[in-house]
């Protein structure tokens, strides 16, 4: 359950930053092909969040598709998985996108 | 937040540090806290719903983790010390090759193992007897060691400038993927009796690896492993990678393993 560990760190990051705010909503990406399932972290940022400046903040992640740069015909085209072979039946492939995990943005209330 | 002390540095997990056979006296237990978190600049400040503000941050998950590894991996190089991340699942003969290749190797050069379970002593007690310092990290819950982890136990243990340290990771071919831990080299191993399609099922661990160990081979007569298909299949996520079969236990293949450690370590 990397995904515990995963979620932490989003939470120790934003409360380092943003040490005196009330979160509102967490904009994540989490690429096709990082590893990281989104409905675990969803699950565990409930929980993770307790008690933190980010507890009762929506999470909202955006899921960018795997992008595979093929090196025999020079292609990008949609990874859907670590492996995929190019349209062109080549497997000599770089993935180039997809694979990042990072915490784009927060909305933080006023209120406080 | 940590189960021993109370504190919330986030990167707790217990510590111990288990001398080697005629290491004279020594013996500490405790635990190890990264205390400063790494700040990350904030890049923008703009304003967005009329209830708040949006703070945009563009910052990776685990840019704390992967700073720390970077320390780690400045840390090690300043004193020439290799540090190796090997991983696996759980009963691939991670122990076992290690405890051999300690009891081989160790007498000719200082071999260290920092030890990640989730619980237990009984795979430290094992490498300690072999004849290496050992420092155990446990994890509780967690499913893999990360760089603030590797830190404390690296200050614990304080291998001599230019050895080797072995850095066994939790079981687990999914979790220890993600997390940098400033070593010189990734050792993934697995065994043939885990099936020859298991690089196809784990890319990310796979991908990452530099030298893929496929143990048990003393079982090839009596299991259904196709050597060259399992290669095949760890090459596709990963070429050029080296691939050594071994038999822990009975000793096959060990010198290929060993000249690939002499190759590692005695890079700068
Ligand atoms: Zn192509």
């Amino acid at each position: 359950m990397h995904e515990l560990a995963v979620t932490e760190s989003v939470i120790a990051a934003i409360s380092t930053q943003l040490p005196d705010s009330r979160v509102v909503v967490v904009h994540l990406e989490i690429g096709r092909l990082s590893g990281v399932m989104p409905d675990a972290v969803r699950f565990c940022f409930e929980l993770a969040g307790e008690g933190t400046c980010v507890e009762g903040a929506r999470l909202d992640i955006t899921e960018p598709e795997g992008v595979g740069d093929c090196a025999a015909c020079g292609a990008s085209f949609p990874a859907r998985d670590p492996l995929a072979l190019c349209p062109c039946g080549s497997a000599d492939v770089t993935i180039s996108g997809g694979a990042d995990l990072l915490i784009k943005a927060v909305e933080v209330a006023d209120d406080v | 937040m940590c189960e021993t002390c109370g504190c919330d540095g986030g990167d707790a997990a217990r510590l111990t540090t288990l001398t080697a056979p005629g290491d004279g006296p020594g013996h500490a237990a405790g635990h190890v806290h990264v205390h400063d978190p790494v700040p990350v600049p904030v890049h923008g400040h703009g304003h967005g719903h009329d209830d708040g503000h949006v703070v945009t941050l563009g910052q990776k998950v685990l840019a704390r983790n992967d700073d720390l590894a970077v320390r780690n991996r400045a840390w090690l190089a300043e004193r020439g010390i290799a540090a190796l991340n090997v991983m696996s699942s759980p009963g691939s003969g991670k122990t076992t090759l290690l405890e051999r290749t300690v009891a081989d190797l160790s007498p000719d050069r200082p071999i260290s193992v920092i030890e990640g379970d989730q619980e237990t002593l009984l795979d430290a007690r094992r490498l300690a007897a072999a004849g290496a310092r050992t420092v155990q990290v446990n994890t509780g819950a967690g499913c893999h060691l990360d760089a603030a982890m590797v830190a404390g136990a690296l200050a614990a243990l304080g291998p001599p400038d230019g050895s080797t340290v072995f850095v066994e990771n939790v079981g687990n071919l999914v979790c220890p993927a993600l997390f940098d831990l400033g070593e010189r080299a990734r050792v993934v191993l697995m065994s043939v009796t885990e099936g020859d399609d298991k690089p196809l099922k784990y890319p990310h661990m796979f991908r990452g690896a530099d030298v893929l160990l496929l143990n048990k081979t003393d079982l090839l007569p009596h299991v259904d492993f196709d050597m060259d298909a399992c290669r095949a299949a760890a090459r596709r996520l990963c070429p050029g990678l080296r691939v050594l079969p071994v038999s822990a236990t009975r000793g096959d293949g060990l010198g290929a393993w060993y000249d690939w450690l002499d190759e590692v370590t005695a890079a700068p």
